[in-house]
């Protein structure tokens, strides 16, 4: 591999920041505790029935992870837009948009695949159904990246902002819902024996349009934080 | 002696009627100057005249208001200025939480290495030797700023656009940047850099750019002839 070539960049991009998240793996697993006990508080609230527990499980795991999603969003290009690192990136000779790609790909490696991973844990705690876990193991499988790409784009317009965590969330949760309703609904349908195919494809669909225009938009966005 | 401008070929760099306001209120300029290929320019002025500014507009990171910036005789965009300038700027672009060489082996990744030189001859060549396993976090600001000149030092670029590169250095630090300019012109590259004054750049008679505060400024149509 080349110095100074367009995949040398990206290699280098992956390992520096998998690199700076193990040096703080401690801050790492966060966003899971978080999902645990918002997920926790819900049979404390409602009563441990576990019918009624059944019954908002999937809708309840679903906005667990969204929350902690969002939570972990604003260290996205926090620390490299305050040590100048972001300036870097723009000047560099490759296309920005690759490399923000990069950095969203390891963002959602790190925060989101560990949230998969306990979601069907999570599930199990509000009494899902067995294969229900499943469906939404897939849905989420399916939405995580796509709320990174989205998250990614309204992080990189308000990053030039100081204390931009409650516009980020008011940016950002609106643009959540078709996901959340297209996400939960499939497991709302697998819940009730109903076909859950479609909406798990218009996720995907989703996801494939955001994963090319994502980081194109995050690109141009992030100039703009900068200027 | 007169030298001929218009026969030449296009200076490396060239601003005219180069201008830049932030709502509406002119932060430096007109501003006309030219770089070439072999020289340092040091753009002078006190603190709040748009020194960090000029370098963000010349770097493309901001657009001017008026005027324009030609590199190479073509109009300057993003995408033919990054693959051949370095910039320092005053946030340094180091992470704290890696050491200085793995910074290095970040930034030659990203920017490409100049042919003979690697992170650890850099990091030498600034002064740091026995500091290559020490975290960012732990160096004073003199020693940061070294990292981040072996940084400069290590892509492969002709035009330096340095900001403030003598701030936080001691004697040893500035005749540093001193001999890595030295060196950087006669390889044939040109180098802008920016000071408050206090430290100038000694060696050789650079071209110096004045920018003045920019109160003084919107008074030099009328030729100065009010005193602030």
């Amino acid at each position: 591999m080349k110095p100074g070539s367009t995949r040398a960049a990206c290699t280098a991009l992956i390992k520096r920041d998998l690199i700076l998240i193990w040096r703080r793996r401690g801050d790492a697993i966060n966003p899971i505790l978080f999902a645990l006990i918002v997920v926790a508080l819900f049979p404390l609230a409602l009563g441990p029935e576990p019918e009624q527990l059944r019954h908002i499980a999937t809708g309840v795991v679903f906005v667990a992870v969204l929350l902690a999603g969002l939570l972990a969003l604003d260290t996205l290009f926090r620390s490299d837009y305050e040590d100048g690192s972001l300036e870097q990136l723009v000047l560099s000779p490759h296309p920005l948009s690759l490399l923000l790609g990069c950095k969203i790909a390891v963002h959602w490696f790190t925060t989101a695949l560990p949230l998969l991973i306990a979601a069907p844990l999570l599930g199990e705690l509000l009494h899902m159904d067995g294969p229900v876990r499943w469906v939404l193991t897939g849905a989420l499988f399916l939405a995580t990246p796509l709320l990174s790409l989205i998250g990614a784009v309204c992080v990189a317009l308000t990053v030039g902002m100081r204390r931009s965590g409650m516009l980020l969330a008011l940016l950002v949760l609106p643009l959540y819902v078709p996901v959340l309703i297209f996400g939960a609904g499939a497991c709302n349908a697998a819940a009730l024996g109903l076909p859950y195919l479609a909406p798990l494809l218009w996720l995907g669909a989703a996801l494939v349009l955001a994963l090319v225009l994502a980081p194109l938009a995050c690109a141009a966005a992030l100039r703009i934080s900068l200027s | 002696m007169t030298t001929p401008d218009f026969h030449k070929s296009p200076a490396l760099f060239e601003a005219r009627a180069l201008a830049f306001a932030r709502n509406d209120e002119p932060i430096f300029g007109p501003l006309d100057f030219t770089l070439n290929a072999g020289e340092v320019v040091l753009i002078e002025g006190d603190n709040g005249a748009g020194k960090t500014t000029l370098l963000r507009v010349l770097s493309g990171l901001l657009n001017p208001t008026s005027g324009e910036i030609r590199l190479d005789g073509e109009p300057l965009t993003l995408a033919r200025l990054s693959p051949r300038v370095a910039l320092l700027a005053h946030q340094a672009g180091l992470k704290d939480d890696l050491n200085a060489l793995e910074n290095l082996h970040f930034a030659a990744g990203l920017h490409g290495l100049r042919a003979g030189i690697a992170p650890e001859i850099a990091l030498t060549s600034v002064g740091l030797d026995g500091y290559a396993d020490v975290p960012v976090r732990q160096l004073s600001a003199g020693q940061r700023k070294r990292v981040a000149l072996a940084r400069v030092l290590l892509a492969p670029v002709g035009l330096w656009l340095l900001d403030e590169p003598y701030a936080n250095l001691d004697l040893d630090g500035i005749r540093l940047v001193n001999r890595l300019l030295e060196e950087h012109a006669s390889r044939g590259g040109a180098a802008l850099i920016t000071s408050h004054g206090a430290y100038a750049y000694t060696s050789g008679t650079p071209r110096r750019i004045p920018l003045h505060p920019k109160t003084a400024n919107a008074m030099s149509g009328s030729n100065g002839a009010r005193t602030s």
